[in-house]
């Protein structure tokens, strides 16, 4: 017991003293690795190709290569990280100093660049890498969207597939029947050169679309709390669901295809930065916090001067804002949707992200989806029993954290960037 | 004219009546309290005039404007600060963010001031930052700013409510029972803020009160309401002697 009592506190102080700047060269250094030895050291491991997921998904479903999946992650991201974080923290404690005196944007950008670039050169290694990262990124937007009205307002809204939904078919009908020839609406009517420059604009307007919608449960919500409202915002998912399979202009049940390839990693990163970095900005103001002070105890709210009916419609429509645009994301990553996709089994999967990772928290909604969509990905190989193990997994959470993993607790970029230095170190 | 003034307000809850025919005039810089037995609709009054409830009849003024019916957080923001009989505060927030809402009527910067952080919202909430601070350290409860309100004991709970009250700047202030279940020391304090606020700010206050001994200590004049009726208005020394307040109360343990 002392032993681990000794490693559980070793690991805590090195962990303390470790700026985000020494992790994310650490893993940059992992990527580059991968990328000039990875190939050959599979080939040596015996193992058959690089593995994808960290070699949970290889291990699963070979057992017997597990031995060899583990001694390629640990050669490949265990030793650099390790080497990295231990032997750079000082020098690099230092650096994240100088960037955060020259300038907190600065260094807010440098930081983030340094994860772009992590992010690509990992994903660089297979196209399933790149399909499974711009997912992630995607339920990112769609579970932290979620969160400002089921975490930092408490109402429980089921209708994000909904508006998913609304801004996957707005954007995809906006940038099929401008630049795509296609069977459904003809000839583009502008030259396609320009479309990608107007990707933007769709995407927008689709997360327009989708904050209308958003607007129809917003009014209920005035009068309604609690489960009457999670029916109304059910029912809302489902006429959504079954006026699209209903309108045959834009495809029917059959669904809706030839988008334009234009979600790349990059721009699905920048948007999805975008989304985390404007509703940071907003729930941490005073009137982002009026959210809270709805959820705590509406009366006293309104005593405050809060006006809440606006503050409920702001909530419902900014969420819905940004699930319409990741829907449109997601339709233009896929290339294909259909009305299917938006159905309960969405809806259950975003909501177990929301709870898993934590209510009211910025930090919850990026661990919840990143987690639950890796896991689900690399569970993949179990098959039936994967809808066993995650279903599992979110009960002991939520009887040993109802709240989630990481709830109510503040996202500070400037924290997040700032250098570490050990409680009583000597730096 | 009075600063705050109700006229022939009447209230049905289905068909029973509520408050009957309740009428009130509170001038500036008055200590005014409403006393009466469990369930006589003291707080009913409360909520009628702060907008939580629309009255069946009648009217409210709040210096001079008529505020029946409009929204709870209008009348608040007209400058009607309340507080609640049993703490209304937001479970999940600090001291400092609960009196800082309480600005919120005054923000300016505009939604996407909020979604950007522009240079005038960084100001701003300075701004609020700093007022609640000092409001704080005027009820002499800064040192708990950053705590979690769930986490104070409830005396300090009833300072944080007081401080959001004053925080959204009001011309009179309704107190409902702010010292039920409060220790003697609690109780010494509390009127000691009272008196602080009153003297300070100059605000008019409205009180209900069980506590006939914080009545006598503060209040200039008393009206006793018995099923939604006035029943005896008057000085505290008269109002005690008065036939009918002895008939309510009797039975009670109204010498406290």
């Amino acid at each position: 017991m002392a032993i681990i009592k000794r490693i559980t506190s070793s690991l805590a102080a090195w962990v303390a003293a470790t700026p985000l700047l020494a992790w994310l060269l650490g893993a940059l250094a992992a990527v580059l690795l991968e990328h000039g030895v990875g190939r050959p050291l599979a080939d040596l491991l015996g193992l058959p190709k690089v593995p994808v997921l960290f070699g949970m998904v290889l291990a699963l479903k070979s057992p017997g290569l597990i031995l060899s999946a583990v001694a390629y992650g640990t050669i490949i991201y265990i030793v650099p990280i390790v080497l990295i974080t231990r032997l750079g923290a000082g020098v690099l404690n230092q650096a994240a100093a100088g960037l955060l005196r020259l300038n907190l944007s600065a260094s807010v950008v440098i930081h983030l660049c340094l994860l772009y670039a992590v992010l690509h050169l990992w994903s660089d290694i297979s196209d399933y890498r790149v399909l499974t990262l711009k997912l992630t990124l995607i339920a990112v937007m769609l579970t932290l969207s979620l969160n400002v009205i089921n975490g930092y307002m408490g109402e429980f809204s089921c209708s994000h597939p909904g508006f998913m939904a609304l801004g996957a078919y707005v954007t995809s009908v906006f940038t099929v029947a401008f630049f795509v020839k296609d069977k459904l609406f003809g000839p583009p009517l502008l030259p396609p050169e320009l479309g990608p420059y107007f990707f933007p604009v769709a995407l927008v307007l689709g997360g327009l679309a989708a904050a209308l919608g958003a607007l129809l449960v917003a009014i209920p919500s005035f009068r309604t709390r609690g489960d009457y409202l999670a029916i109304i915002s059910l029912a809302f998912m489902f006429i959504v669901k079954s006026a699209i399979e209903n309108l045959e202009v834009v495809g029917g049940a059959r669904g809706l295809r030839s988008q334009p390839d234009w979600a790349n990693l990059p721009f699905v990163f920048l948007v999805t930065v975008l989304c985390v970095w404007v509703i940071n900005n907003f729930v941490n103001s005073t009137m982002g916090k009026a959210l809270n002070a709805v959820r705590d105890n509406e009366m006293a709210a309104e005593a405050m001067t809060v006006d809440t009916r606006r503050t409920k419609i702001v909530a419902f429509m900014f969420a819905g804002f940004w699930a319409g645009v990741a829907g449109g994301l997601f339709a233009h990553v896929l290339r294909y949707v259909n009305p299917a996709t938006f159905g309960i089994q969405r809806l259950a999967e975003v909501l177990a992200m929301v709870y898993f990772g934590g209510l009211n928290s910025v930090y919850g909604s990026i661990v919840g989806a990143v987690s639950i969509n890796l896991l689900g990905e690399a569970l993949r190989p179990l098959e039936l029993f994967k809808w066993i193990i995650i279903p599992l997994l979110l009960i002991l959470v939520m009887i040993y954290r109802p709240t989630g993993l990481v709830s109510f607790k503040e996202f500070n970029v400037r924290r997040l960037v700032s250098p570490k230095t050990p409680p009583g170190g000597d730096r | 004219m009075s600063l705050l003034r109700v006229e022939h307000m009447t209230h049905y809850f289905g068909g029973l009546q509520a408050v009957s025919d309740y009428a009130l005039e509170l001038e500036p810089g008055q200590i005014k309290g409403l006393i009466g037995p469990n369930g006589a609709g003291k707080t009913t009054i409360f909520n009628l005039i702060t907008g939580i409830h629309t009255p069946s009849e009648g009217h409210v003024y709040l210096d001079g404007q008529e505020i029946t019916g409009l929204r709870p957080h209008r009348i608040a923001a007209q400058g009607l600060g309340r507080t609640f009989q049993n703490l209304a505060l937001w479970r999940h927030m600090t001291v400092l963010e609960h009196v800082k809402m309480a600005h919120y009527s005054r923000i300016d910067y505009g939604l996407v001031g909020a979604f950007l952080g522009s240079r005038r919202r960084r100001v701003q909430e300075q701004e609020f930052t700093e007022r609640s601070r000092e409001l704080l350290r005027m009820l002499d409860i800064e040192s708990h700013a950053e705590q979690l309100v769930v986490n104070l004991p409830y005396g300090v709970q009833r300072r944080v409510e007081m401080a959001r009250a004053l925080a959204t700047d009001p011309k009179v202030l309704l107190l409902d029972e702010p010292t039920v279940g409060m220790t003697a020391e609690e109780l010494r304090q509390m009127i000691e803020v009272i008196h602080l606020v009153h003297q300070r700010l100059g605000l008019a206050v409205f009180i209900i009160e069980h506590r006939l001994r914080f009545v006598m200590e503060l209040c200039q004049e008393v009206q006793t309401l018995v099923f939604g009726r006035v029943v005896a208005q008057g000085e505290p020394e008269e109002i005690l002697n008065h036939p009918k307040v002895i008939e309510a109360y009797l039975g009670e343990d109204w010498e406290d």
